[in-house]
């Protein structure tokens, strides 16, 4: 059997044979239905979204503290703070009153 | 309402929105198909090589850069496939040619007794040529159907490949002695 001659024809077989460029029933509709379902997200919008967010709850957040501050006696807070002033010189000091209560 | 062009309907996609993709499916699927049909028999097989082509179409549309046309781009991007195809599907390489069908095996007897009658458009030769590229490595398949069935240049297959020149032809070159083996095994189980 000539095996070369075998070998040629099968190619010129294979090129005889041309396939067919049938495409199935509604084949772009599908496609497209499934890109639509898996489009990617928008980044930007996304970020978008995340920080309007984030800033509504700091405007929330911000009021609420001002609320408190505004409704809060304010005497309490200045006697707060005139010991804390008290207490930070005590402490300071504590070493200079010792040394002076030692004389 | 007027036809939009290609560039058009890209430049659309690419601004989000995924209906302008299908003018560009619609058009382009036939060829896209009839690619696919060379390197797999079965429909459902064709069919999935198709939509992973345009999926993967879709998801890169970004990388084509309007240069050269788009089918040209997305014919690289579908023989590509092709190939990922088949190497992942290489089921029928280990068989024997012991079960050929009747029509077959009055072909070759044909052509052994008087090849000039063994014409080369029967159906039993499409078959027989369909066993022997079953048979054959991925990328002797791939080789052998563009250069020697499609009649492409080694260039034109080293840029829809993505192979260098020297490469397609080294793989010419092993492809045609792996189609020789293959008809040289299949003429010995049948004759010897």
């Amino acid at each position: 059997m000539n095996l070369a001659e075998l070998q040629k024809k099968m190619i010129a077989a294979a090129r005889a044979n041309v396939p067919g460029d049938r495409v199935p029933y509604a084949f772009e509709k599908r496609i497209t239905a499934l890109l639509a379902s898996r489009v990617a997200p928008d980044n930007m919008a996304l970020w978008v979204h995340g920080l309007w967010r984030a800033a509504v709850s700091c405007v929330a957040i911000s009021m609420v503290c001002g609320a408190w501050a505004f409704f809060n006696p304010t005497t309490t807070t200045t006697a707060t703070a005139a010991d804390l002033s008290q207490n930070f010189e005590n402490t300071l000091l504590a070493s200079v009153d010792q040394s002076d209560q030692a004389q | 309402m007027m036809e939009r062009t290609e560039a058009e309907l890209i430049s659309a996609v690419l601004k989000g929105d995924p209906a302008s993709f299908e003018p560009l499916v619609q058009k382009y699927s036939p060829r896209v198909f009839a690619t696919a049909r060379r390197y797999a028999r079965r429909e459902s097989e064709i069919e999935d090589i198709a939509q992973e082509v345009w999926l993967k179409a879709f998801d890169k549309l970004k990388s084509f850069r309007g240069e050269a046309p788009f089918e040209h781009w997305l014919m690289r991007m579908t023989v590509r496939t092709c190939y990922d195809f088949l190497r992942g599907h290489q089921r029928n390489r280990e068989s024997s040619f012991s079960e050929l069908s009747e029509p077959e095996n009055d072909w070759l007897e044909r052509f052994v007794t008087a090849p000039e009658t063994a014409t080369d458009n029967a159906d039993a030769a499409k078959l027989l040529v369909g066993r022997v590229m079953e048979k054959l490595s991925p990328s002797a398949r791939l080789v052998i159907t563009l250069l020697e069935i499609e009649d492409r240049s080694v260039k034109e297959i080293a840029q829809l490949t993505g192979w260098s020149v020297p490469l397609v032809k080294v793989r010419a070159f092993r492809a045609r002695g792996e189609m020789r083996k293959i008809v040289a095994k299949m003429a010995k189980e049948k004759y010897l």
